[in-house]
């Protein structure tokens, strides 16, 4: 392994989208940075802008009017990048499924534009904070 | 010799290395003040070595030139100035006339190239942020300015290597009212040149989506990452020279230079931790009407004697 895949390893900056989420998944995703959990501790932060992440968690069931948002920060952000799919609605539209203004899971939505593109399933509903820890290490084995 | 100064030790290297230390130990301040536990020492290292792994982005609509540009030259001088301040604190008898002006100069360029590269990126929202920082900018850099002239003054020499053989002997600035004071006003200066949280106006995440920085990515943003680390080690260092004199390589002042140095740093980063941030006419009116009388102050006082 090179030293700068042990870097990109140690430093996740991650991105928050919220695809028109219920919140629930986005409190639980601020769990993460509490003194209980603390995912500093693997140099995970939580940035600003895009342009400056390394990996996406987007929320929510992605519908038409979130679709070509989501897209457009998903190719802002810059190679390497995962996505995180979290909850039931991100990975596989949850009780909105048949729903008419929905655009598909997540994964399908990337896969759209970037058939590469390596995408993370965080199940639950909302998931545990131990459920996005585990995610995020899975993640990281698999690049 | 002086070459090995100039790129080893105080100079480049040793800059940049204490500089992403400090940048980890700022961190770990920050989480154990939230009673978290906080990154590991490497930190600093692995983020700025992700940044330069990852693709770079130059957005369509801005100006490529200044945008490629502003980082290197805000980096360069950071060092430079780094580079600077730790060879005339180890050898006095080699800094010239005037090289306190110089650093003022150049300790503000690194400001300059953030508006610069700012508002070349062609995002209105980095536009705001950087005219947020030209404003943020003019207001800081006058009690700063005063406070410098002042301790100048004092010790009747414009040069660095003059104002430590002054505190030399007759003991280090900071020992006196008007040092007192002094030291206060140019800390809050040096916490808005770093742009660190009462003063993060023009970075401002919530509000701005991290303004000024915006449209960076990859090892463009690892330059000024590394620049923002470089003047988080020389902003102390220069603290250090000017009111507590200097760095003294003999016996114990090594230690006493290591402990001067974590805890300005340590001051700066509960500043940081403890204070939300101002608005732009609240920074404006507090370094206008409140530290620059201030600073005037200290500059009566110690011309008096004091």
């Amino acid at each position: 392994m090179s030293l700068k895949m042990k870097a990109f390893k140690k430093s996740i900056w991650v991105y928050h989208i919220a695809c028109s989420p219920c919140n629930n998944c986005d409190i639980e995703i601020l769990d993460l940075l509490t003194p209980r959990f603390d995912v500093e501790r693997f140099g995970i932060l939580l940035v600003g802008s895009p342009r400056h992440a390394d990996a996406l968690l987007v929320t929510g069931m992605v519908n038409r009017l979130t679709k070509p948002r989501l897209i457009e920060v998903y190719l802002q952000t810059p190679k390497p990048r995962v996505v995180f799919a979290f909850g039931s609605c991100g990975i596989s539209t949850g009780i909105f499924a048949g729903g008419y203004n929905t655009e598909g899971p997540i994964d399908k939505v990337i896969h759209e534009v970037d058939p590469e593109g390596i995408v993370v399933y965080v199940p639950g509903c909302p998931p545990k904070p131990e459920a996005m820890i585990d995610a995020i290490v899975k993640a990281l084995k698999a690049l | 010799m002086i070459i090995f100064n100039y790129l080893v030790f105080p100079g480049f290297l040793f800059a940049i290395i204490i500089g992403l230390l400090t940048v980890w130990y700022d961190r770990k301040i920050t989480a154990r003040v939230q009673w978290r536990v906080g990154p590991p020492w490497y930190q600093g290292f692995a983020d700025i070595l992700k940044l330069f792994a990852k693709e770079t982005f130059i957005p369509a609509t801005a100006k490529r030139t200044g945008f490629v540009l502003a980082p290197f030259i805000g980096f360069s001088t950071a060092l430079l100035v780094a580079a600077m301040l730790g060879v005339a604190g180890l050898y006095p008898k080699m800094s010239f006339t005037g090289d306190i002006i110089v650093l003022w100069y150049l300790l503000m360029i690194p400001s300059i190239a953030i508006i610069f590269g700012s508002s070349a990126s062609g995002n209105p929202i980095s536009q705001v942020g950087s005219s947020r920082e030209m404003k943020l900018f003019m207001s800081y850099e006058l009690p700063f300015v005063i406070i410098l002239f002042s301790i100048a003054a004092k010790a009747h020499s414009l040069s660095i290597g003059g104002i430590i053989e002054y505190q030399r002997a007759n003991g280090a600035n900071l020992w006196s009212l008007s040092g007192i004071i002094g030291f206060v006003v140019a800390i809050i200066s040096t916490q808005a040149k770093l742009g660190l949280v009462p003063f993060d106006i023009p970075e401002a995440e919530g509000e701005l989506a991290s303004g000024i920085m915006l449209e960076y990515s990859g090892s463009l943003l690892a330059i000024f990452k590394l620049m923002k680390a470089l003047l988080l080690y020389t902003l102390p260092l220069f603290l250090i020279t000017v009111f507590l004199g200097g760095m003294n390589l003999q016996g114990f002042g090594i230690l006493w230079f290591i402990i001067e140095y974590l805890l300005i740093v340590f001051i700066i980063s509960l500043i940081r931790n403890t204070n939300p941030r101002l608005r732009i006419d609240q920074a404006m009116n507090l370094f206008w009407a409140i530290l620059t009388p201030l600073a005037i102050l200290s500059g009566i006082l110690s011309y008096v004697g004091l």
